[in-house]
């Protein structure tokens, strides 16, 4: 199957979207469980829309030319839901998939409900309501033809763009039907096809997206052009919570290109012709700021303030058991604390946003993982009515939680500086801007006092997290900062585990699996360290406890057995493992590393993920490797440190990235499965760091209880 | 501010620019080939990569009077349509996700080819460790090279 001519413009506005109503255009109701599952994890609900009951809010549209082109509401970082969704409403519509059209869907509340991309939710959320979408557009497509013939229903069938008379073999394309079936009432039920009958869903198709990408012609949120665009730079204050007291703009007025200087309530912007003169103009700025409390912020006091936390009383997450009398009676008993570093999002593509304010409404161009609160957030600002707010989605480059949902404080900062000029501003940060003034995965440490019984066995265990809450309280206890530990899954008789917050001055949210990126690692590493301490082989260990879910037992005896766990090892090469539930899916991750000069390297990554029923497993193989690389930053080089108030990393000399030599060969096996579909970007990057930390403590007999290991002399 | 004269992807432009403003925004924002992409200013990522007379430059920290009158590729001027054997292997493998650094690396990659006829996993991992891949596709990255080899070669 090849659909790699696929045309792709992923640049849609309102008027080429409702110009494109010709044909059969079939709206659908994409369901609720999205927007709850949104609720749950943004946590921000005054700035979102409540999806419209029984409207449609996706669409398809087929063309008299053949084409057809879904509508994706999604947003596309790289993940893939362009595709992924496609296949699921191609797969029932029967359509030809190398006509197959994949656009944005224009920002429209009223017919969309909350637009939004976060949480692995894009498969998850339409899995079934896109299949029964395009089953709805294939029945009219089907009656459309059995009316032209004037034939039963029944007598007709649908396949790869046409539908068949059964009786007589006559054909009639899509294409032909289209504006006939765009006439018919949509039917009350349609028959979802059996899974064993799929032929895109679950295969291996090409995404609609490559071919734009390797081109140049894929437009990215910077890419933004309107004829008169200006560009801007925004000086922000270097100290957290910290504002401009006062600025003098002469020498930056002089230099070559620049516009206007003005102040905005987040700094002072440089307006000018190229973005190159707005950052050179940005130089020139004097400015004096009011630093505020923020000046006293360090990593060090950061660190008092989870020190006392950790020893003041938290929120109750799990309990089982009596964990004191289970620790009371452990034959061996171990105390720890882990602790993972803040750390930045670092998408490839700076944060930037395009707004045209006029006097009557706004045109808005962004790579946004929130198109709708992006428009809220502009027309809020601008003083318009959201209607009036035109929001162009463009590619993302990167996302990571970034560009997700929260105060979006980059769409808020480009809003300040277009409302004061009549032609489209470009707002772009330098890396520098992105990586001081980001919304940081937060630091977390988490105590740990874990015991084992007379047979060595893990038997009694209690975790005490100190998190910066970023997600939704609820009875004391943020649900997604606890996320991975709160879902541990190992049967321990006796087990306790409490949260509490941590309150600093540091700006955090989400950031590629929020709660388990950090939680994992403190999880699967203490219970290496229990392993040691009860002299129990870590995958015995982990069979013996993990009885109750079938699943996770599963992907652990694929890992193991792939990866040779057991078996001889080059000299030198020692073995960890890992096991996770992330977003829905059950991971297990084996991986080999070698210590050298005090270095680790890590040489294979094996690993085994059921995700339940897959819509695509290429994009499924790249979503694994690519965690698992992203995983590798977090776990060796990621750590934002803080100065006087400051983040003292500013760019990717100091906040390194893993690189293409340090990349170890990944091998990475699929669960076939019918079980509902998890989510996919962030499965692998929690679950790769535990592994290769318990690699290193196989090496070495010491634990590494803080990231990143770069940090830790291996000698 | 003054007239510079720059040679892209085969076509002559005359552009008012201040010299020692970067390749990189000159490409952008003034001739408005926005492929080449912007990721850290300082030549760490590799996101900018065109080509110079054949070889791989970090066009951001590249002022565009250093390269008045010399011959500039991007990937624009690769292949218009995809054709170039990078681009097909890419597509082949589906190399991309977010898909912002890879006209830098297929930049980088082309410069590889054009000094290392068939280059081993070493190799390409020296000339390719300066573009980072945020979302982490270095594995396929490496397996596409490979495959160029090959389609270049007329062997597929």
């Amino acid at each position: 199957m090849s659909t790699t001519a696929n045309p792709i413009r992923f640049d849609l506005t309102r008027r080429g979207f409702l110009g494109a109503a010709g044909g059969l255009l079939i709206g659908l109701v994409l369901p609720a469980r999205d927007a709850d599952a949104q609720k749950e994890l943004i946590g921000n609900p005054d700035r979102r829309t409540p999806a419209p009951a029984h409207r449609p809010n996706a669409y398809i549209h087929i063309g008299s030319d053949e084409s057809v082109t879904f509508y994706v509401t999604k947003s596309e970082m790289g993940q893939g839901p362009t595709t992924a969704c496609s296949q699921l409403l191609a797969e029932e519509l029967e359509c030809d998939w190398s006509k197959v059209r994949v656009d944005f869907a224009p920002v429209d509340p009223a017919l969309y409900g909350h637009q939004g991309t976060v949480g692995s939710q894009a498969v998850r959320s339409t899995w079934e309501p896109l299949r029964r979408a395009g089953a709805e557009a294939r029945e009219m497509l089907l009656q459309a033809a059995a009316n032209q013939w004037g034939v039963a229903r029944s007598q007709c069938r649908a396949e790869n763009g046409f539908v068949i008379n059964t009786a007589t073999s006559a054909r009639l394309s899509y294409g032909s039907l289209a504006e006939a079936a765009g006439k018919l009432p949509v039917p009350d039920s349609v028959t979802l096809k059996d899974p064993s009958q799929f032929k895109i869903v679950g295969k291996p198709v090409k995404r609609l997206d490559t071919v734009a990408k390797v081109t140049g012609k894929a437009q990215f949120g910077l890419d933004a052009r309107q004829p008169g665009m200006l560009y801007a730079s925004l000086e922000r204050c270097p100290v957290l919570g910290g504002k401009v007291a006062s600025f003098d703009a002469t020498k930056a007025k002089a230099v070559p290109g620049v516009k206007d200087v003005i102040q905005t309530p987040r700094g002072v912007a440089v307006i000018a012709e190229n973005t190159w003169a707005a950052m050179q103009g940005r130089k020139a700025l004097t400015v004096k700021f009011d630093e505020g409390e923020g000046a006293s912020v360090s990593t060090a006091t950061i660190g008092a303030t989870f020190t006392k936390r950790l020893s003041e009383t938290g929120a109750q997450v799990k309990k089982s058991g009596d964990v004191e009398a289970g620790l009371a009676k452990a034959a061996k008993k171990l105390t720890a604390t882990y602790e993972v570093p803040y750390l930045a999002h670092a998408m490839m593509e700076p944060l930037n946003c395009t707004v045209h304010a006029r006097e009557d409404g706004a045109e808005v161009w962004a790579s946004t993982q929130s198109p709708t609160s992006t428009r809220n957030v502009v027309a809020q600002e601008l003083g318009l009515p959201v209607e009036k707010v035109n929001v162009h989605s463009l590619f993302m480059g990167g996302g990571f939680g970034r560009r997700g949902e929260g105060e979006l404080d980059w769409v808020l900062e480009a809003a300040q500086i277009a409302k004061h000029f009549r032609v489209p501003v470009k707002l772009t940060n330098s890396r520098e801007d992105d990586m001081q003034h980001d919304y940081y995965r937060p630091g977390a440490q988490t105590a740990f006092t874990g015991g084992v019984d007379a047979d060595g066995w893990p038997s009694a265990l209690r975790a005490s997290i100190a998190c910066p809450s970023f997600g939704m309280m609820r009875d004391g206890v943020d649900g997604t900062a606890v996320n991975g530990l709160s879902n541990l899954s190992y049967e321990i008789p006796d087990l306790y585990i409490d949260y509490r917050d941590v309150n600093t001055i540091v700006p955090v949210a989400y950031w590629r699996a929020p709660g388990t990126s950090q939680n994992n690692y403190f999880a699967e590493c203490f219970f290496d360290e229990l392993c040691a301490l009860g002299g129990k082989d870590p995958v015995e260990a982990r069979r013996r406890l993990l009885g109750r879910t079938p699943r996770l037992l599963n992907v652990l005896n694929i890992a193991a057995e792939k990866s040779g766990w057991g078996t001889k090892l080059p000299a030198g090469h020692f073995r960890g493992v890992s096991v996770g539930i992330n977003v829905g899916a059950y991971v297990a991750i084996v991986a080999e590393v070698s210590i050298a000069a005090g270095k680790a390297r890590v040489h294979r990554v094996v690993c085994a993920v059921d995700f339940g029923s897959i819509v695509n497993p290429a994009i499924l193989k790249q979503q694994m490797e690519g965690g698992i690389v992203f995983g590798l930053t977090a776990a060796f080089k990621g750590e934002i440190t803080f100065e006087k108030g400051r983040a003292v990393q500013s760019n990717f000399h100091n906040y390194m990235m893993n690189r293409i030599d340090e990349t170890p060969l990944i091998e990475t096996f699929i669960v076939p499965s019918t079980e509902a579909p998890s989510g996919a970007g962030e499965v692998t990057n929690p679950s790769v760091v535990p592994s290769v930390v318990n690699a290193i403590f196989a090496a070495t007999k010491k634990p590494i209880r803080k990231l990143p290991i770069d940090r830790v002399s291996l000698a | 501010m003054a007239a510079l004269k720059l040679q892209v992807n085969g076509e002559s432009h005359s552009i008012d620019a201040v010299p020692e403003m970067p390749l990189l925004w000159a490409i952008r924002d003034v001739l408005g080939l926005t492929g080449t992409k912007f990721g850290c200013g300082v030549a760490q990522c590799g996101a900018c990569t065109v080509q110079v007379d054949g070889k791989a430059v970090r066009s951001c920290i590249t002022p565009v009077k250093t390269v008045e009158g010399k011959k500039i590729t991007t990937i624009e001027g690769l292949s218009s349509d995809g054709s170039h054997p990078l681009q097909k292997a890419w597509i082949e493998i589906d190399v991309p996700q977010c898909g912002y650094c890879q006209s830098g690396q297929i930049m980088q990659a082309a410069a590889l080819l054009a000094t290392s006829a068939k280059p081993t996993d070493a190799e390409i991992d020296a000339a390719m460790r300066g573009n980072i891949c945020r979302c982490g596709t270095y594995q396929d990255i490496r397996k596409a090279i490979h495959r160029a080899v090959e389609l270049k070669g007329g062997k597929a």
